[in-house]
């Protein structure tokens, strides 16, 4: 029970000035994954089916290779800011930061593993 | 976390069924939501039957009419039965509109009427407004300026100010932004379609010299971005306006700020 005013309640703590940068990079990376998803389907899929010397061949090449490595980049980062506006959509208080925080580490780790394993074939 | 089930003092029952009128061959049936917050007990539906030959075309004559004749208790908002005031503001047939310009012939079957969705209620089809009115007047919705006042009139071009149509016919119903579902859940902190809608009126208002101080209110994670383009305020408007497009404006000029 606390007597605030209607309009006490309604400002809360007033605006967190940001928003917009999230906002527009959810833009960017749509508008990458537009042209990075069918150019990764385009380039990969060919390579289904193959044996496994010529899986490893396509991914050693550098134009697939970076395709890949961007597609992982940028779809994970899309995933990750995605999947935060659902999480403060539908969960809140302290439960909602710990899983902001599993979710970035989530995101990031598999990120992050995508890159090594597309290194390790190229490279 | 979202609660997706009713809490046990709000589970719908079955209430009562009130006699059909005599005599009367051309009779509609009406579910309406009751609930009184002095019987202590759970809401419930009750079923009229309404006798169509002598009732007018409109949700709310029908409302009128079982009020009048068959249980003076049922309690709704009604003010100037013709889409001006937006008192009459209720979930009919599914979709939030307001009772006086909803005709009963637009309805197939029985007519369900509720209150407008995820407010608290106050009695029967009586929404708690207070913490929507506060939202919207949080917005400042009022010309504010810096400029000395001019000796007549803020002058405003033809241009400048056909802005402003789709926007100022808005009667502050809340029948759009009990539609959506981001309101919802979180409409302590979001400001909803309404709001945000009269917030863009002002924005882009030619005299008012307060934009950038709007724009900064408004960006925030939770008062504007929980906007996720759902569209329901839009389809749900009784007035034909177009809220989520003034939010999507808004959210145009805070990047077009930003970037």
């Amino acid at each position: 029970m606390s007597f605030l005013t209607d309009r006490k309640r309604a400002v809360g703590m007033g605006s967190a000035k940001s928003g917009v940068h999230h906002f527009w990079a959810m833009k960017m990376s749509s508008v990458a994954l537009l042209i990075l998803i069918p150019l990764f389907i385009f380039i990969m899929g060919p390579a289904l089916g193959s044996s496994h010397e010529e899986v490893l061949a396509t991914f050693s090449r550098p134009f697939p290779a970076i395709v890949a490595a961007l597609t992982i980049i940028v779809g994970f980062k899309h995933f990750r800011d995605g999947a935060q506006v659902m999480l403060e959509d539908y969960v809140h208080g302290t439960t909602q930061k710990v899983c902001i925080i599993l979710l970035a580490c989530l995101s990031y780790g598999a990120m992050a593993t995508g890159l090594f394993a597309i290194a390790k074939i190229a490279l | 976390m979202v609660q997706l089930t009713l809490p046990k003092n709000s589970r719908m029952t079955t209430g009562k069924t009130w006699p059909k009128p005599e005599g009367a061959s051309n009779v509609r049936k009406f579910q309406i939501y009751r609930w009184n917050p002095d019987d202590g007990k759970n809401p419930s539906v009750d079923t009229y039957f309404v006798d169509m030959d002598s009732c007018g075309p409109m949700i709310l004559d029908a409302l009128i009419k079982i009020k009048n004749e068959i249980d003076p208790t049922l309690t709704f908002r009604r003010s100037c039965r013709e889409g001006i005031c937006g008192s009459c503001a209720m979930n009919i047939d599914g979709i939030n509109t307001l009772a006086c310009i909803y005709g009963m012939d637009e309805i197939q079957g029985d007519v369900k009427i509720y209150p407008l969705p995820h407010m608290p209620v106050v009695k029967d089809l009586i929404p708690d407004l207070t913490h929507f009115y506060a939202q919207h007047a949080s917005i400042m919705p009022w010309l504010e300026t810096k400029t000395n006042r001019p000796a007549k009139e803020w002058k405003q071009s033809i241009e400048d100010r056909e802005k402003l149509d789709g926007l100022y016919e808005c009667v502050m119903c809340a029948s759009c932004s009990t539609s959506c579902p981001s309101y919802w859940w979180n409409g302590d902190k979001y400001l909803g379609p309404a709001a945000l809608l009269h917030a863009y009126r002002w924005i882009i208002d030619s005299r008012d010299e307060a934009t950038g101080e709007r724009l900064d209110d408004l960006e925030d994670p939770f008062k504007l971005y929980r906007c996720h383009t759902i569209m329901n305020c839009t389809k749900t408007c009784p007035k034909g306006l177009n809220p989520a497009k003034a939010i999507a404006e808004i959210k145009k000029m805070m990047v077009e700020r930003a970037v």
